[in-house]
C-alpha cells in the first residue's frame, strides 16, 4: 500500500464582522480512507486553525447546511469523498448569500424571505378536521409532490445561478420549484393566476436565462430543468 | 443589556419547538424561536423512516387502534413509560398525522389491489382494500403488532419539517437563527426565560418570557459513535439542569440504533427491516431467527442492536481495520422499492460508501441513537421543579418512551407533544399564574454572570484543551457506557468523567476574540455535556437491574421490585462533580398494563409484589364490564382524557368504524 496522500485544502478566509479582507490559506492535512471534507475540515480546525468557520448539521447529506464551492463548483461538503479530489482542494463560500465568515453564510435569511416572499405553505379555505379520515389522494401524485418536496435548501442552485449575479431579487430555481410543488399540491386552493402574481415576471419564472447550472448542481437530482420549463409555459398562458 | 420581551419562548427549531411554537401562537400569544441553525437543518429532518399512527388503513394495519398501539410502546419502554402519557400519546398520534397532512406533507397512500412484498424473507402478496385507496399508508417497524408508521419515502422527518417550518412562517413567528441558548433566568422556583448567545456576533442578550421551552432534542454528541447531528449536544437538558431547579429523568436509558453505516455512524432506517431487510452475519447466515424467533429483524431497538453486538462478540462479525461490523441486507426488496421507498438509504450508500444497495450488502453496527432521558415534565410538559418552564420532544422526559423507544415514535411525538405542550403553554401564559414578576435586576445578574463567565475562558489563564477534553469524553461513553455495561467498567467512567469535570474548570482557548468563535464554543458546551454524561453514567451505575437499553451483564435481570422507578437528576451546586439522584416509584397499581413479558428479549423479570393484585384486578374490571365497547372498558382501566387538552378530544376515524 502507497503511503496515504497529502492533501492541501486552500481555504477563502474571512471574517467580515471584525473587517478582515478575503483571502486564501492552506492546510495540509493527510489523507485517510473514506474521508470526506467533513472530516478534513474538522481535523483542520481541531489541529490546525481552531477559528475556522464552516457549518455542518447532519454530515449525511440530508439537512443542507454545508454547500460551499468546491473547487469552484456548489456542492455538500459532507458527502464530497476527497479520493475523487485531487491533491490541492480549494473551499470557498456560496456567493449571493450574506457572508458570515470563512465558509458560513446565511443561507437560512434567504431562505426565509424566500418562504415569505413566495407564500410556500398550503393555502386552504378551512381548518381540518383532525377526528375525521384524511382526504384521499392518488398515490402517485403524492410520490409526484415528494419528488419536488425534496429540495433541502442547500443553496447549491443559487450559487450556481447566472441570473441571480445579475439580479439579487431572482427567486432562484429553489423558489420556481417550490411554486411548482405547490401548483401541482390539490390541497392548495391557489389558482395558476394567484401563481402568476408571485413569479409571472423577471424577478420569478421570466427571469431565467435557462444556463441551468441550477440543475447540474443539484445535489438531489430535483428535476429542475423541466419544472422551470413547464411552469413558464403554465405561466405564459396564465399571463395571456 | 438588551432585554427582548415575548410571551412564549421556544428553545428550539426542531419540530417539536415549531409545532408548539404554533399552537401557542394560534391561542393568540407572542411567540419567539431561538435557533442554532435555520430551522429546516434541525435533527428532525433526518428522521428517516416515519411515524407511528393507528389509522389501520393497510391490510397489514386492519383493525390497529389506540389500544394496540398503546401495548406496543409499554411493552417496547420495558414499562418505564408512564402509561397515561402513553395513552394520550397514541390518541393524539392519529390527529397529528392527519393535521400535517393537511399541512401538506406527501404521505405515502395506499394503492388499492394486489402487490408483493418482503415478508421475513419471502416474497408474498398482499392485497389493499378498495376502500382504503389512497389512504395515508404504512410500514411494519420494529416492536410493533400492526404495519402502523405512516411514511413519506424515506425522507419523512424531511417532508414534516419542512411542512410544519413553513406553518410557522405562514403564522408569522419570528425564529431567530444562529443564537443559542446558554442559561435559564430563575429564582429557584420560577423560569423567566434565557440568557442567549449570538452565535455570529458573540452578543448576549435576555430573553424574558412568561413561558420557556426546551425543545432543543437528545445528547447524543457524548459519545464518539453516533447517528445524531454534530448540534445535537444536549445544551437545553444541560442549562435546566445547571438551575438546580429543574431536573432530568432517566438519563441512563439511551438508545443504540441496529443499522447505522460502519464506521461513519450514518442512521440507515430501520424501514430497511421493516420493509424486509435482513441481517447477516460474515458467513452470509441470517442470524436473528437464532436468538429471536419470534420477532426476528424486527423485535425492538434494544433487543436487535444487543444481538448483534453479542453475535459480533461470538466472532461472526466481519473484521475490518476499523473493527468489527455486521451485513444489513436490502437485496432482496429490489432495485424497484429502493428507488422508490429507501432512497435516502441508496444515496447515503452511494455518497459514504460507493456502493448500490440493490446489488451489495450494507456494513452496520449500532451506534447511539435516541436519548430517553431528559428534562423531567408532567404530562403537559411543565418541567418539574420550576414552574413556567416547559419542555416537549427528545430533550423532554415525560416519559412516553421509558427505557426503550420504538422505531417511528419519535418523530410522531415531537408533533403530539408540540400539539399538547403548545396547548398547555397558552393555558399557563393565559393564567395568574403565567403573570410576569421579574426584576430587570435579576436578568443583568444572569446575564453578567454567564458574561464572566465566557470572559473567564476568553481571557483566562487555563490551559486544559476542550477539544481534547470533547474527545476523551466520547470515548468514555461509547467505551464504557454503551450496550453492554457492568460496574467495573461504569465505576471508571464515571471517576473519568469526573476528573475531566474538574480539568474542564481550567481550559485555556487560543482564539481570543469575542464574535464567532468555535473554540469557545466547544469549550463552554463540554462544561456542561459533562454533566449530562456524568448524569448517565452515573445512573447507569446506580441502577443495578437490566431494563430496555439498559443492559447490566452483572444484573442481567429486569428487577420490577426494586427498580420500578424512575430515575431524577439534579445539580444543585455548581462546584460538585456528580449530579444528585432521587427515586420516582411508578404505581403499578393504577397501571392500565402492568408488568410482564415483552413479547422478545428476557422473560426472567423479577416481579413487583403488586403485579399480581393489579393483574386479577384488570381481569375483574374486563368481566364486570362484559360488553362494553374498548373506550368504555379503558376508562374503568386507567382513566386519561383529562389530560387531553380540549381541542384535541375527539375519538379517531377508522374505516371500519366509520362504515
Amino acid at each position: 500500500m502507497s503511503d496515504p496522500r497529502i492533501l492541501t485544502l486552500r481555504v477563502l478566509r474571512s471574517s467580515p464582522s471584525e473587517g478582515l479582507a478575503p483571502h486564501w490559506e492552506d492546510f495540509r492535512v493527510e489523507e485517510a480512507e473514506g474521508m470526506t471534507l467533513f472530516i478534513a475540515l474538522n481535523e483542520v480546525r481541531e489541529t490546525l486553525a481552531p477559528s475556522l468557520q464552516f457549518d455542518f448539521v447532519c454530515r449525511a447529506g440530508i439537512c443542507g447546511s454545508c454547500g460551499m464551492l468546491i473547487n469552484g463548483r456548489p456542492g455538500l461538503a459532507c458527502r464530497a469523498l476527497t479520493r475523487d479530489l485531487g491533491p490541492v482542494i480549494t473551499l470557498a463560500p456560496l456567493p449571493v448569500f450574506e457572508l458570515i465568515g470563512d465558509l458560513s453564510v446565511n443561507t437560512g435569511k434567504w431562505m426565509r424571505g424566500t418562504a415569505e416572499r413566495l407564500q410556500t405553505w398550503i393555502h386552504a379555505q378551512a381548518e381540518p378536521d383532525l377526528t375525521a379520515l384524511e382526504a384521499p389522494m392518488e398515490p402517485a401524485l403524492a410520490e409526484a409532490i415528494y419528488e419536488l418536496d425534496r429540495c433541502i435548501e442547500c443553496g447549491c442552485c443559487v450559487a450556481g445561478c447566472g441570473t441571480l449575479r445579475m439580479r439579487e431579487d431572482f427567486v432562484g430555481a429553489v423558489g420556481l420549484n417550490k411554486i411548482a410543488r405547490f401548483r401541482l399540491d390539490p390541497r392548495d386552493t391557489r389558482t395558476d393566476e394567484d401563481l402568476y402574481a408571485l413569479i409571472g415576471d423577471d424577478t420569478g419564472v421570466f427571469g431565467c436565462m435557462s444556463l441551468l447550472a441550477c440543475h447540474d448542481v443539484c445535489p438531489k437530482g430535483l428535476p429542475l430543468q423541466t419544472q422551470i420549463a413547464f411552469l413558464r409555459r403554465k405561466m405564459a398562458r396564465t399571463g395571456l | 443589556m438588551r432585554i427582548v420581551y415575548t410571551d412564549v419562548l421556544v428553545v428550539g427549531g426542531g419540530l417539536a419547538g415549531l409545532r408548539a411554537a404554533v399552537g401557542a401562537r394560534r391561542r393568540g400569544h407572542d411567540v419567539i424561536i431561538l435557533s442554532l441553525v435555520p430551522p429546516k437543518r434541525s435533527h428532525s429532518a433526518a428522521a428517516q423512516g416515519g411515524m407511528q399512527a393507528s389509522l389501520g388503513n393497510t391490510a397489514k394495519g386492519e383493525g390497529d387502534n389506540e389500544d394496540i398501539h398503546f401495548e406496543d410502546t409499554v411493552r417496547g419502554s420495558d414499562w418505564g413509560c408512564d402509561q397515561q402519557v402513553a395513552r394520550l400519546f397514541t390518541h393524539t398520534a392519529p390527529k397529528a398525522v392527519r393535521e400535517l397532512a393537511a399541512w401538506g406533507v406527501p404521505w405515502n397512500r395506499v394503492e388499492a389491489g394486489t402487490r408483493e412484498v418482503v415478508m421475513d424473507g419471502r416474497r408474498v402478496s398482499l392485497s389493499e382494500r378498495p376502500e382504503a385507496h389512497g389512504l395515508i399508508a404504512a410500514r411494519d417497524f420494529g416492536g410493533t403488532k400492526k404495519w402502523r408508521t405512516c411514511y413519506v419515502s424515506d425522507g419523512t422527518g424531511h417532508a414534516m419539517l419542512y411542512a410544519v417550518s413553513d406553518r410557522t412562517v405562514a403564522e408569522g413567528i419570528p425564529v431567530h437563527e444562529r443564537m443559542e441558548a446558554i442559561a435559564l433566568i430563575h429564582d429557584g422556583t420560577r423560569c423567566h426565560g434565557a440568557v442567549v448567545r449570538n452565535l455570529v456576533s458573540g452578543e448576549l442578550s435576555a430573553y424574558v418570557a412568561r413561558a420557556t421551552c426546551i425543545a432543543t432534542g437528545g445528547f447524543g454528541r457524548i459519545y464518539r459513535v453516533s447517528s445524531n447531528a454534530v448540534i445535537n449536544e444536549g445544551m437545553g437538558a444541560a442549562i435546566a439542569l445547571e438551575t438546580g431547579a429543574a431536573m432530568l429523568g432517566n438519563m441512563e436509558a439511551v438508545q443504540f440504533h441496529p443499522t447505522t453505516i460502519f464506521p461513519a455512524g450514518i442512521l440507515v432506517t430501520e424501514g430497511c427491516r421493516g420493509d424486509g431487510g435482513l441481517l447477516r452475519d460474515a458467513a452470509g447466515h441470517r442470524f436473528m431467527p437464532d436468538y429471536e424467533p419470534e420477532k426476528k429483524e424486527l423485535a425492538s431497538r434494544d433487543v436487535v442492536s444487543r444481538r448483534m453486538e453479542e453475535h459480533i462478540r461470538a466472532g461472526k462479525g466481519v473484521k475490518t481495520r476499523f473493527g468489527d461490523h455486521l451485513w444489513l441486507d436490502i437485496t432482496l426488496l429490489g432495485a424497484a422499492h429502493i428507488d422508490g421507498r429507501l432512497r435516502e438509504v441508496k444515496e447515503i450508500c452511494q455518497h459514504f460508501l460507493g456502493i448500490d444497495p440493490s446489488r451489495d450488502l450494507i456494513p452496520v453496527r449500532p451506534a447511539q441513537h435516541y436519548s430517553m432521558g431528559g428534562i423531567r415534565t408532567d404530562a403537559q410538559g411543565h418541567a418539574r421543579g420550576l414552574r413556567g418552564l416547559f419542555a416537549c420532544g427528545e430533550a423532554a422526559c415525560w416519559d412516553l418512551h421509558g427505557f426503550n423507544r420504538l422505531g417511528g415514535n419519535s418523530v410522531a411525538e415531537t408533533v403530539v407533544a408540540g400539539m399538547i405542550v403548545g396547548e398547555s403553554m397558552a393555558d399557563f401564559v393565559e393564567s395568574a399564574s403565567g403573570d410576569l414578576q421579574v426584576s430587570t435586576g435579576l436578568v443583568r445578574d444572569f446575564v453578567e454572570a454567564e458574561q464572566a463567565r465566557l470572559d473567564a475562558l476568553l481571557q483566562g489563564k487555563g490551559s486544559e484543551n476542550a477539544g481534547e477534553l470533547m474527545r476523551r469524553m466520547q470515548d468514555i461513553m461509547t467505551d464504557k457506557v454503551g450496550i453492554f455495561r457492568n460496574g467495573e467498567l461504569l465505576s471508571a467512567a464515571v471517576e473519568e468523567l469526573q476528573a475531566l469535570l474538574v480539568r474542564s474548570r481550567q481550559i485555556g482557548i487560543t482564539t481570543r476574540r469575542p464574535g464567532a468563535n468555535p473554540e469557545l464554543v466547544t469549550a463552554y458546551r463540554v462544561q456542561k455535556m459533562l454533566k449530562l454524561a456524568l448524569c448517565v453514567a452515573w445512573g447507569a451505575l446506580q441502577r443495578t437491574e437490566s431494563r430496555g437499553a439498559h443492559y447490566r451483564e452483572d444484573f442481567p435481570r429486569r428487577d420490577d421490585a426494586q427498580w420500578l422507578k424512575r430515575t431524577l437528576a439534579t445539580w444543585g451546586d455548581a462546584f460538585q462533580t456528580l449530579p444528585t439522584l432521587t427515586y420516582e416509584p411508578l404505581d403499578v397499581a393504577s397501571m392500565e398494563l402492568p408488568p410482564g413479558w415483552r413479547g422478545y428479549g428476557a422473560r426472567d423479570a423479577i416481579e413487583h409484589p403488586l403485579t399480581a393484585g393489579r393483574v386479577s384486578e384488570i381481569a375483574a374490571i374486563r368481566q364486570a364490564f362484559g360488553h362494553a365497547d374498548r373506550f368504555t372498558v379503558q376508562q374503568a382501566l386507567m382513566a386519561y382524557e383529562h389530560l387531553v387538552p380540549e381541542r384535541f378530544r375527539g375519538r379517531n376515524a377508522r374505516l371500519e368504524e366509520a362504515s
